[in-house]
């Protein structure tokens, strides 16, 4: 009856929780169940997109495994979740890339990139590659800054136009009035509960992870990583006016804005996935969708790539290692770009989306 | 040589992780003997919601007041008089107490919602429901040195003049088969899951009884206890029973297996003929009558009957309901006479007189000329599609237990009080309920006395 046999088993556990009930208090994807007595592949993945994965449903519930009613919300809404992923992603022919290892193909594209920029380098002017620069323009010595801002920001570019169009077809999906929009205060609530992981705490007591004690750090490990990206994609965006505005060219001293916004950046772009990481080999497998590790797994190591190398390069910036390892770090960002529509990045995106619609069915509800 | 014990509890629910936290935290050895596995452990507090409990003024997850004399006549209400004021009284006293006591030991209440939940006057919901609250308990139990075995079945109890002595296990626990204690706490529930019980009081009926909880409370502390010279109270044949749908697993239904439809249509016997006032009261009254009405029924069935105006007026089902596009399609469908049941919804479309529906109040909705009448909310049911939902009676809980005082201290025949040996929850509910039931008061039952139970327990154990 539905497009899918995971979107089936979701209708039947929600059919389930909706005579129930008692999960009402635990985050936004009760509440939003009850406002519905029948579930469409929309309002499912609406569902699955609004689950956190906290784990608190799982443990409360008196009907899952081993009952006969078989009652795994987490679980269920995960796979469902990765399948809407590939479902709406745009082109809709690149969609099977979810389907495919993340892992392997997120690394083979940070490393093909590197070796363009190695080679690109090398052919060049072979000297460059592994001689020692300093000051200002240093960085560029081994790629133009042009080629360096035309080649990342069509990736950038390119990334956001899959997103953006993506995100369309989630947000008309779900059962967003057509053409409607999302208002002032429903976006600003959203933001809110992203920010701080609102549904992550599982009513309250935390995220379950190895056993039904709420012990997980997943909260602080996700928070890091998160705000790390933030912090990194500031640190970008900070270096591209000093570029354009003051005519500074990077490298910085370690104490400006931009450098000390990417230390930490990178800081937290490394704890932080290692932590999710650690976290995902302790966690009770009944509530990982254990099919689309490596499409974690992938992203996980992307971000943890682009923190390492470029704390590295911070680190070996005026020695002769600076050339490879440059190469290396813009090669990691470059296939963070290009995988993000294709990958577990889109899961804050989607995320973000469904807590907008909640919003705005809170605020429509009274 | 077996280890000795101060306090040993028996069963594993909500009373017994409350008598286990207290006997505890009052300075006794405790061990607990569960005889589910760990996943079924807590019996029927798995199932449940919420807890009643008497309190001054409105809190952050109650609208108040709901005082102490208010709670009592709703009790004496429920129970017809059928209950013991001291107990009853004291229990109530005690209850606004444990409604922050239990917040101590781990237990989160259900905020409000800003709207998609109306918070209740009388009755806390727990976060997460009644196995969030019963993981909560376990969890501070074993951090406070509690020792817990699951699948710990209990096949004797050896009292000797009203004394507890020991209890002799199914299976070996550490390499021992007997365990000692100075105090013991019986938790251990009713007996609505041994069908074979249940029929010394309602016949063959009882083959077509649904459980609606854990197939492992079969009463058989209760009946050793009774056996060994403890007096017992309860009418056996009182129990809590709603009707829920036929469809439904033999045990361990749980709550989403109810139904909350029968104002909204009509009732029918297998004959397809009414048999009750589906309008007589409103809920959670009607709610809990209605197991009773269709366990006195022939083949212990019964059949909603409603159309489709009214379809989503209620809470959604597990099950949809039976569809037909006449009655008489319907009928077939419910393997009932076409004819017969065609006759039983035209009788009753005749009886509707002109009135406002309002189901939550009893409004001017009712029958004429008809037997028996339906005295409220009444509509013609024409609008097809017709539906349906079977309904056999889903027992919750038994009231036969052991007699106790307040100090939660089982008496001997004659009324003695045993020395030792003490009860909390479903397993001396009777005291308190003597028949009928409110929302919430089972859970009420099981933390106060639990923790009256475990004190008293560890009090005379470390004299």
């Amino acid at each position: 009856m539905h497009g899918t046999r995971i979107l089936d088993e979701a209708d039947r556990l929600m059919t389930v929780c909706n005579s129930c009930r008692y999960c009402e208090g635990l985050c936004a994807v009760f509440p939003a169940m009850e406002m519905r007595r029948a579930f469409s592949d929309g309002d499912l993945n609406y569902l699955a997109n609004l689950c956190h994965a906290c784990g608190a449903c799982y443990v409360d519930c008196q009907f899952s495994p081993p009952h006969e009613f078989n009652v795994n919300v987490p679980k269920t809404l995960a796979v469902a979740r990765a399948e809407s992923y590939a479902a709406y992603a745009w082109p809709r022919a690149l969609s099977g890339v979810f389907a495919r290892n993340g892992l392997v193909i997120s690394v083979m594209a940070a490393l093909s990139m590197a070796a363009f920029i190695l080679g690109f380098a090398a052919a060049h002017e072979r000297d460059v590659l592994f001689g020692v620069h300093t000051g200002p323009g240093a960085f560029y010595k081994l790629m133009p800054h042009n080629a360096m801002a035309a080649l990342f920001g069509a990736a950038f570019l390119y990334a956001i136009l899959a997103l953006v169009m993506s995100v369309r077809t989630f947000w008309r999906d779900i059962g967003a009035p057509i053409g409607g929009r999302a208002d002032g205060g429903s976006i600003f609530q959203a933001i809110r509960d992203a920010g701080e992981l609102r549904y992550l705490h599982g009513g309250g007591v935390g995220c379950y992870n190895e056993d039904d004690r709420p012990t997980d750090r997943r909260k602080l490990y996700h928070h890091l990583t998160f705000y790390g990206f933030l912090l990194c994609f500031a640190a970008t965006c900070v270096g591209t006016l000093y570029h354009y505005l003051l005519g500074r060219e990077a490298p910085y001293p370690w104490w400006d804005l931009p450098v000390v916004l990417g230390t930490l950046g990178g800081i937290g772009l490394v704890v932080g996935p290692v932590g999710l990481f650690a976290a995902k080999m302790r966690r009770d497998s009944e509530l990982l969708d254990e099919g689309r590790y490596g499409m974690d797994v992938g992203f996980i190591a992307m971000l943890c790539l682009t923190g390492i190398t470029g704390l590295v390069l911070l680190a070996l910036r005026e020695t002769a290692a600076m050339g490879p390892l440059l190469a290396l770090h813009l090669g990691a960002v470059f296939a963070l770009f290009i995988t993000m529509p294709y990958g577990k990045f889109v899961h804050g995106i989607y995320r973000f989306t469904a807590l907008v619609r909640y919003a705005q069915e809170r605020r429509q509800a009274g | 040589m077996s280890r000795k014990y101060d306090v040993l509890v028996i069963g594993g629910g909500n009373a017994a992780l409350c008598a286990a936290i207290a006997a505890r935290r009052g300075g006794a050895s405790v061990v607990v003997l569960e005889g589910a596995p760990k996943f079924y452990r807590g019996g029927n507090t798995r199932h449940t919601r919420n807890m009643r409990c008497a309190h001054d003024a409105a809190t952050e997850i109650l609208t108040g007041p709901y005082t102490e004399e208010e709670f009592w006549k709703d009790l004496l209400l429920v129970t017809g008089g059928r209950t013991d004021e001291e107990l009853a009284r004291h229990m109530i006293r005690e209850s606004k107490d444990i409604l922050n006591w239990i917040v101590e030991q781990g237990v989160r209440w259900q905020p409000s919602l800003g709207g998609t939940l109306s918070l209740g006057r009388t009755n806390s919901f727990f976060l997460g429901g009644g196995r969030a609250m019963l993981n909560a308990l376990y969890l501070t139990a074993e951090q406070l040195g509690v020792e817990i075995h699951y699948d710990a079945e209990v096949t004797d109890l050896v009292v000797e003049g009203g004394m507890f002595l020991a209890a002799r296990l199914k299976r070996p626990i550490d390499g021992v088969n007997e365990i000692r204690a100075t105090s013991l706490v019986a938790a251990a529930g009713g007996f609505e899951a041994n069908i074979e019980w249940l029929k010394e009081y309602w016949g063959d009926a009882a083959d077509n009884f649904l459980i609606r909880g854990t197939p492992y409370n079969r009463g058989s502390i209760l009946k050793m206890l009774l056996a060994k010279g403890v007096q017992e109270i309860g009418d056996p044949t009182q129990c809590h029973a709603v009707a829920i749908d036929a469809r439904a697993p033999k045990f361990d239904g749980g709550i989403i297996t109810r139904h909350d439809s029968v104002v909204f249509g009509i009732v029918v016997n297998k004959h397809a003929e009414r048999f009750y006032d589906e309008g007589e009261d409103i809920w959670p009254k009607r709610y809990a009558i209605w197991g009773r009405l269709v366990a006195a029924q022939p083949d212990q069935i019964a059949y909603i009957i409603f159309d489709t105006t009214v379809a989503t007026s209620f809470m959604p089902t597990l099950f949809p309901p039976i569809a037909g596009a006449t009655v008489a399609e319907l009928a077939g469908k419910l393997e009932l006479d076409p004819v017969a049941l065609e006759k039983t919804v035209a009788d009753f479309n005749a009886a509707v007189r002109p009135g406002t529906f309002d189901h939550t109040i009893l409004d001017d909705c009712r029958t004429e000329g008809i037997t028996p009448a339906k005295t409220h909310w009444a509509r013609r049911i024409e609008t097809p599609p017709y539906l349906a939902y079977p309904v056999r009676p889903g027992i919750t809980f038994t009231y036969l237990g052991t007699r106790v005082n307040k100090e939660a201290r089982m008496l001997m025949k004659g009324g003695r009080p045993s020395a030792n040996m003490f009860a909390a929850g479903e397993i001396m509910a009777g005291n308190v309920l003597g028949k009928g039931y409110a929302a919430g008061i089972g859970m009420t039952i099981g933390s106060v006395f639990g923790r009256i139970a475990g004190r008293e327990a560890a009090k005379h154990a470390r004299n």
